[in-house]
């Protein structure tokens, strides 16, 4: 197979691959990032984590007819307030998920999984309720189209380079926050001691609920940045749930520099398999690896110290 | 005797269980309904197949797959693959490029049967490898998770990463396989035409008949010294490993069991509907098989059967009826039955239905001592 | 209270049935249900059941859903003119959901418990053959809307879309000999439309052609990560795309191959899955200047079109779009209507003998024909897409006939 190739050609396959690859590894970084915190920090399977990156990207939708239709002179720069809105409305929701319904099965991890996929089905039908059966997409500024061209070969998409810079800033934001903030301090010591939190003030149940709060908003977020690779439908959610788990899963729950590594791994992986398999069978190489690995070592890459059954 | 009926039906209120299942789903429904819908519950209790061994496995083992449709669809695949050859005889199929192999096979550019489908032109093989294919996968997943202790939420994901790995080999070798469209046009078994209205009368039986056998086979074991070992095991597993057991044993057993019985499953799925397709395997029907098992209470055999039929009932009628709310009532029948109704319909007949019999036989009857009224919250025993 | 209600309900049913007497050319006395229904259907005195089996829901809903309005738009035409054989059209719908197994449940159910007289669905290769052997075995009658692959000839449905012949072979034709094209880059959708197609497509351009397939590549329904294979697009630089993705994938691979910089200035692609049904999803800024060829184009300027597009759009909104498979299964109801008549009756068998032969010259699309394997007789046009969505009609062939088992191409 490599022999089909010049040394010339390769190069420049391996240079796109890798940024394809780079490419997904933030799109599967931003899609775990949140539920990382949800389930790694706090136990909690949302199964329902898709949808709340669907509705990030419906957000976007919604400010790109809005401005297009009261404020047509904003559309170059509503991008990037409608992914604060992304961030803020996916947020909220998840706000009200934990207060409605997540709080009641903290013991429970297996019920929240089966509760949570509830949830998904009527997220689902509700966007498709609201916005109807086909997929939707945003109209995108103008600044995110095209592409890079350091040589002839060589093109290195606009968006791509946007989707891993947002990717940098929120990760770099959610690490600051969790190990130097007040805040973050106080969610850390909720996760790992609830007990004691309490018994020195902190509020626990408040801080669960931000927590899950900030997970959902993340997703919301990283929903926003896939509006500019793909297009939103009622079940695009869906897809992309069992490769955040598996994520999170394989970098080791507790761990959010495990989950980078774990993305960053995954998402090469799947690239060059895709380049060099058929397109679907360089997904279920990749699957399988991840699996068979977890099997090896089934606490993923970076374990905690504190294990979770 | 006594023996016998508690360990294959739970004693005497099971044999009273099972009987009442047993004349609902052998005279009430066939007389009721017409030929459609009864086909249509024969479907559905192929799925009730799967979540009977749900019960076995989560309810009574606490071990919660989410990709028990892997065994479903790798029981119908087999024996689909069957029907298929006996399908594509030479005879029928002489307008193919290559006679004597699959439609599907030949429209994919394939001149010849792959290796692996050989073997099913035997029926015998096939019916062998309903149940052993299922059962050694899963004892070489059960090996390698439950050894190392993988439980809980971990094993559930990775159960999910199977059940897509499968549907996506299965979509993207649509040459041996079928593909997205699955195998389809299935006619005949052994020479006998199960399309006929009376073949399906036969196989809606054939089915309760089975079920029947799977349900009385589980709570064989149930019932049995490992039944209690597996009671244990659910509530409180490091107490029973410290007791000397050794748990990832049983785990596998049971997981091997709810394999092969999903697998049964399977098969007669692809006997009452015709064909089988990558969509039954991979992760939405497999939860949704989870749920069947929910709602009819995660302990009870019998349960399974009647949240199968129930939950498969309402979405039928609900998709016909209000496309657009269908999903909502899915959605709000998991969230309802797993925060409010964790024992589902079983542990609401055991914690307010048996004491109000309990009460109304009382009353009926006078004179009858105290000493009969059993105590509120066992554990189910359907 | 109760006698002013009934009084009420009397009168209106006399005024209703003096109205329908007073109605259209065809009265139902002139055709009583026992001759013209012998078969046990769902038929009264005045009214006919059919069904429609569509995607409503899942990834084909960006599809089907015009399928399932130009259906109904049909039909309302046809009982505003008073019906067939003076009975009203009554429609069961059905939603498929994109779920192979579902089509084939609800078709048994239309067929066996609904005893409808005429079902007008699907949209996929794989749905269709999914419920084939339900119609077969149950003897109904499918009018099918879409484009595929052809090797299929029933007596029991009635194919209104273009086999792939009819579309494929004369697309490559103009495009060889346009773009002097030698090098094809095949990818698709992985099912079995895409897959037969490439194959047909392949055999033509190694075979007729001349020209060499440098590469070719199928990815599954929904996917949307093409990456990978842009890149090889490049490096392998073909003359022409030949793309036959499907559904939502569409949206992702238009988007993602502009964003790689891959434009039709410098890259020529045609395809034969993407109508302006698809073009609305995608954008047509993502799409300008790649050819499709299909039968139709909402662009057509004759006067048929340009009544059914008022029309269409008067019912469903003015940013209302109609692609091929849309204007496709229009035809049905209407293609339905000529042949009961001819017939006399609404049996299957009866529908199924009069059915070759039977022409259309109101079709959008201009003249059609049903040939004796149930085929239409339809012309090929190849158009370039625009940024608004709609297409410029580059070319038109004369009449092909169609031809589901071509010699040389299996």
């Amino acid at each position: 197979m490599m022999l089909a190739y010049t040394s010339a050609e390769l190069t420049s396959i391996f240079t796109m691959q890798s940024f394809a690859g780079l490419s997904l590894f933030s799109v599967l970084l931003l899609m775990a990032l949140g539920l990382a915190i949800i389930f790694g920090q706090m136990g909690v399977i949302n199964m329902a984590h898709g949808e709340f990156m669907a509705a990030g990207a419906y957000t976007v939708y919604l400010c790109s007819m809005l401005t297009a239709k009261f404020a047509p002179a904003f559309q170059p720069y509503y991008f990037l307030v409608a992914i604060l809105a992304a961030f803020l409305i996916a947020g909220t929701l998840g706000y009200f998920v934990e207060w409605g319904l997540i709080r009641f099965l903290y013991k429970r991890p297996l019920d929240t999984l089966l509760a949570t996929w509830g949830l998904s089905l009527i997220m689902q039908q509700t966007f498709r309720s609201t916005f109807g059966a086909r997929e939707v997409t945003p109209t995108l500024p103008d600044w995110l189209m095209g592409s890079f061209k350091p040589t002839e070969t060589i093109d290195i998409p606009i968006n791509g380079v946007f989707v891993m810079g947002l990717t940098l800033f929120i990760t770099a934001l959610v690490l600051f926050f969790t190990f130097k903030t007040r805040a973050g301090l106080r969610m850390r010591a909720t996760v790992q001691n609830r007990v004691m939190s309490s018994s020195v003030g902190i509020n626990t149940k408040i801080v669960d609920r931000l927590t899950f709060a900030i997970g959902c908003g993340i997703a919301g977020v990283a929903g926003a940045a896939f509006t500019t690779i793909g297009s939103t439908g009622p079940d695009s959610g869906s897809r992309y749930i069992v490769d955040t788990f598996l994520v999170v899963v394989f970098g080791g729950t507790a761990s959010l520099l495990g989950t980078m590594a774990s993305a960053f791994g995954i998402a090469q992986t799947q690239s060059i398999s895709e380049f060099f398999l058929q397109g679907t069978m360089g997904k279920v190489a990749t699957l399988l690896a991840i699996v068979i690995i977890l099997m090896i070592r089934p606490q993923g890459l970076f374990a905690s110290k504190v294990r979770r059954a | 005797m006594n023996n016998v009926t508690k360990r294959l039906f739970g004693g005497k209120e099971g044999l009273i269980g099972n009987l009442i299942l047993a004349l609902i789903l052998v005279v009430v429904l066939p007389s009721m309904l017409d030929i459609f819908r009864l086909n249509l519950v024969g479907k559905y209790l192929t799925y009730a197949f799967v979540a009977v061994g749900l019960v076995m496995l989560w309810g009574n083992a606490g071990v919660l797959s989410l990709g028990q449709g892997v065994f479903f669809g790798l029981g119908g695949y087999c024996m689909a693959m069957f029907l298929k050859l006996e399908a594509s005889d030479p005879v029928s199929t002489k307008i193919q490029s290559t006679p004597g192999i699959p439609d599907f096979m030949d429209w994919n550019q394939i001149t010849s049967l792959p290796a692996f489908w050989v073997p099913f032109k035997s029926f015998p093989f096939a019916t062998l490898a309903i149940l052993v294919v299922p059962a050694v996968i899963a004892y070489i997943l059960g090996v390698a998770m439950f050894k190392r202790r993988v439980g809980g939420v971990y094993f559930a994901i990775i159960t999910q990463a199977i059940a897509l790995i499968l549907s996506l080999g299965i979509d993207g070798n649509q040459g041996v396989t079928g593909g997205r469209n699955g195998i389809t046009d299935l006619r005949t078994l052994l020479g006998w035409d199960i399309r006929t209205t009376q073949s399906q009368y036969i196989l809606y039986f054939g089915s309760v008949a089975l079920l029947f056998g799977c349900i009385m086979i589980s709570r064989w074991v149930l019932s049995s010294k490992m039944g209690r070992i597996l009671n244990a095991m659910s509530e409180k597993e490091d107490r029973v490993r410290f007791s000397g057991y050794d748990v990832s044993n049983f785990k596998i057993f049971i997981f091997c069991l709810a394999a092969m019985i999903s697998a049964i499953g399977g098969a007669m799925f692809v006997l009452q509907v015709g064909f089988i397709s990558p969509s039954l395997v991979g992760i939405v029907p497999s939860i949704e098989m989870v749920i069947f098992a929910a709602v009819g209470g995660k302990k009870s055999l019998l349960g399974a059967v009647y949240g199968t039929l129930l939950v498969n009932s309402g979405k039928s009628l609900f998709s016909e009826n209000f496309p657009q709310l269908w999903l909502f009532a899915m959605g709000g029948l998991f969230i309802f039955v797993v925060v409010l109704m964790p024992n589902g319909l079983a542990g609401v007949w055991v914690d307010y239905g048996k004491t109000w019999l309990a009460g109304a036989k009382k009353r009926l009857m006078e004179k009858s001592p105290v000493g009969d009224v059993k105590a509120v919250g066992e554990a189910p025993q359907l | 209270m109760k006698t002013l209600k009934a009084i009420t309900r009397v009168l209106t049913t006399g005024i209703c049935i003096c109205l329908i007497l007073a109605a259209g050319p065809a009265h139902a006395s002139d055709f009583p249900t026992s001759k013209v229904n012998t078969t046990g259907l769902a038929i009264t005195d005045t009214e006919v059941t059919v069904g429609q089996l569509h995607s409503a829901t899942g990834t084909m809903a960006i599809s089907e859903t015009g399928s399932i309005q130009a259906e109904q738009l049909a039909i309302e035409q046809i009982n505003a003119m008073g019906g067939i054989l003076g009975r009203k059209i009554k429609i069961i719908v059905e939603d498929g959901a994109s779920d192979w197994p579902t089509f084939a449940e609800k078709a048994k159910k239309l067929l066996v418990n609904d005893k409808v007289a005429a079902v007008f669905g699907c949209w996929t290769s794989a749905s269709r053959k999914a419920v084939l052997p339900v119609f077969e075995k149950e003897n109904g009658m499918l009018y099918y809307p879409t484009f595929y692959e052809g090797l299929e000839q029933s007596k029991n449905v009635i194919y209104t879309g273009q086999e792939a012949t009819q579309q494929i072979i004369a697309g490559l034709d103009w495009i060889a000999k346009e773009k002097k094209a030698k090098t094809f880059y095949l990818i698709g959708s992985d099912y079995i439309w895409p897959r037969t197609s490439n194959k047909i497509a392949r055999k033509h351009i190694e075979n007729v052609l001349k020209g060499t397939v440098v590469g070719e590549e199928y990815y599954a329904l929904g996917s949307t990560s093409f990456g990978s294979l842009i890149n090889k697009i490049k490096l392998k630089k073909p003359d022409v795309i030949y793309a036959i993705i499907v559904g939502g994938s569409n949206v992702a691979f238009y988007k993602q191959l502009k964003a790689a910089g891959i434009t039709s200035a410098k890259q020529t692609l045609l395809t034969i899955s993407t109508t302006e049904d698809e073009v609305l999803g995608i954008g047509g800024e993502n799409l300008v200047g790649f050819y499709s060829a299909m039968k139709y184009f909402q662009s057509l300027t004759n006067a048929n079109n340009e009544k059914f597009v008022a029309a269409f759009k008067a019912k469903y909104g003015k940013n209302a779009v109609i692609g091929d498979v849309t204007q496709a299964a229009y035809l049905g109801p209407w293609l339905w209507k000529a042949t009961v008549e001819k017939a006399g009756s609404f049996d299957i068998d009866k529908v199924a003998a009069a059915s070759p032969g039977i022409e259309l010259t109101t079709a959008p699309e201009g003249y059609v024909k049903l040939h004796d394997n149930h085929h239409l007789w339809s012309k090929l046009r190849i158009g370039k897409w625009r940024t608004d969505g709609q297409a410029d009609v580059l070319y038109e062939s004369a009449l092909i006939e169609p031809d589901p088992f071509p010699k040389g191409y299996q």
